[in-house]
């Protein structure tokens, strides 16, 4: 391993994860600002101009508040709890292509961290890893309500991925390849995977909102009947993290929906624009930050506007709609790739 | 309960339906899309907030708020202390000691006898403009002004440094004060002002 392979990818990483919470940040104030425009209300805008220094007070202000914790919790899980949050939601974003190859002095660099032949399956691995700490946490607490937030976030997090997973499996069985980089390369052009598997994507998206405990599946953390949730017991920055990992998730989330169903870096037209790969590339990585901009605004969208699942319904919509749905659709796509190949 | 389901006390009851939802209301989804077109519609409607400090929401003209005790025309304190208004206070927040004017004190005070300290609390005033409507000096007047916030009680008893108001800076109440009203008020036939 050279010296130059190393900077490229340790910058491609640094990039990468700055990025990622750069956007997590200003997904907090466009959170805010998007439900208060939702409201007939301005959001924050006292800040700085449109409110942009507020996610840097907010961060202040929670590392100014009291470290709380409490007398009988698990010291060491306490703290493991958004620890591991944080580290998983980040860890999920290096498979994902943020855009096509750079062409720098003749050496071509992916702009991606790293093109594992296994990527869907590290994806699923690492995004079940993220209820250990929301469960964890609840537990160390020490807490009725953080337990039961705990509790419902595991039951909700496991109905839920195997829906997932056969909506994902389908994509795998048409392109041929877990590694999300091929999956994304044969979207070329407006090939986007979206257009056939359009019952796959819906329950890609409904998964996708509950894996990220945002409404209306955010029965973990609902505050009218568990106070916070899994996270009662937590101030101060820890509190931040589970709070900003929330974020990070969704933005790695759109970054998924994006890249499996609605064509990642490839754009309309790519072929016939007639400029160098290198900026189509760079234009590729702007269409798909754009992409991931209009599907973090749909999670803010339906934030605001649905309301809260009953837990017995959510179970039921999981197990019994969910599940039957993307094995037909599983079934369905076997059935034509019999067909038509 | 009602034994004979044909008494009403009102016609606003209604009958509610249990009907099995019907294939496309089970979907949820065109449900849904509805509910998404009608927050994205309040998107792109005009906020109803308005920014407080840079912006006032505009008040009517004859708004009742903070009090200001005016001068004449020569810059001299018109109040008299006779405690008039005091007295018509239904929330018994005026209070105010009064002292007698020296020689020297000819150019700030119009009467004979003047209050030392005059102070409302504007915990307890209700805003009901009866002090105005007492005072037979045409002193106090209640303004467009608002009662800023404070985070001490102590704070809200306001004093002459907040309600006298500045000479460089008259504060305008010929809104409140129109002819008719002065006319009416000093208009000694009437029985009011006997």
């Amino acid at each position: 391993m050279d010296i130059h392979f190393l900077t490229y990818k340790l910058s491609l990483a640094g990039g990468i994860l700055l990025l990622s919470l750069l956007i997590a940040m200003y997904a907090t104030l466009l959170e805010r600002k998007v439900a208060g425009f939702f409201q007939d209300r301005l959001g924050p805008n006292r800040a700085g101009t449109f409110g942009l220094l507020q996610p840097v007070a907010d961060g202040l202000k929670l590392f100014m508040k009291e470290e709380f914790m409490p007398a009988n919790a698990d010291k060491f899980l306490y703290i493991l709890g958004p620890s591991l949050t944080m580290l998983v939601a980040l860890l999920s974003s290096a498979v994902i292509p943020w855009g096509g190859n750079l062409n720098i002095g003749g050496v071509d660099y992916s702009l991606q961290m790293a093109d594992i032949n296994i990527g869907v399956l590290y994806t699923f691995a690492v995004v079940s890893i993220g209820v250990y700490g929301v469960m964890i946490g609840g537990w160390a607490s020490n807490n009725k309500y953080a337990l039961m937030g705990a509790v419902r976030a595991a039951s909700q997090m496991i109905s839920y991925e195997l829906a997932m997973s056969m909506a994902i499996v389908t994509i795998v069985m048409t392109t041929g390849s877990l590694s999300v980089n091929d999956i994304v390369a044969q979207q070329h052009g407006f090939n986007w995977n979206i257009w056939t598997q359009p019952i796959g994507f819906l329950v890609f998206i409904v998964c996708a909102f509950a894996e990220c405990n945002r409404t209306p599946f955010d029965l973990p953390e609902c505050e009218t009947e568990l106070i916070g949730g899994y996270h009662t017991e937590y101030s101060s920055m820890k509190l931040g993290f589970y709070l900003f990992s929330e974020y990070i998730n969704m933005f790695i989330a759109s970054a998924m929906i994006s890249s499996l169903y609605f064509g990642g870096y490839n754009f309309p037209f790519m072929d016939v624009l007639g400029v160098s790969p290198n900026w189509i590339t760079i234009i590729g990585t702007a269409v798909l930050f754009i992409k991931i901009a209009f599907f973090m605004f749909v999670f803010m969208w339906i934030r605001w506007t649905l309301p809260r699942f009953r837990y017995d319904q959510l179970m039921r919509f999981g197990w019994k709609v969910l599940l039957p749905m993307a094995m037909v659709n599983l079934i369905l796509t076997g059935f034509f790739k019999l067909l038509f190949k | 309960m009602n034994q004979n389901p044909k008494i009403q006390l009102t016609n606003r009851s209604k009958v509610v339906s249990n009907k099995e939802m019907t294939f496309m209301e089970r979907l949820y989804l065109p449900a849904i899309l509805k509910g998404l077109y009608i927050t994205m519609s309040h998107f792109f409607k005009k906020e109803v907030t308005i920014q407080y400090p840079e912006v006032k929401r505009p008040v009517s003209d004859i708004y009742r708020g903070l009090h200001v005790l005016k001068r004449d025309d020569e810059g001299r304190e018109r109040c008299t202390a006779c405690g008039l208004c005091a007295l018509s206070c239904p929330a018994e927040a005026i209070t105010m000691v009064a002292a007698e004017r020296t020689d020297d004190e000819l150019h700030l005070y119009r009467e004979e006898k003047y209050a030392s300290i005059y102070e409302i609390n504007m915990l307890r005033c209700i805003f009901c403009g009866n002090c105005e409507t007492a005072c037979p000096k045409e002193a106090i007047f209640l303004t467009d002004r608002f009662v800023a916030s404070e985070t001490k009680r102590n704070a809200f008893v306001y004093g002459k440094d907040k309600l006298v108001e500045p000479k460089d800076a008259p504060i305008d109440i010929s809104k409140r004060q129109t002819a008719e009203v002065k006319t009416f008020k000093l208009d000694k036939s009437k029985s009011h002002n006997k």
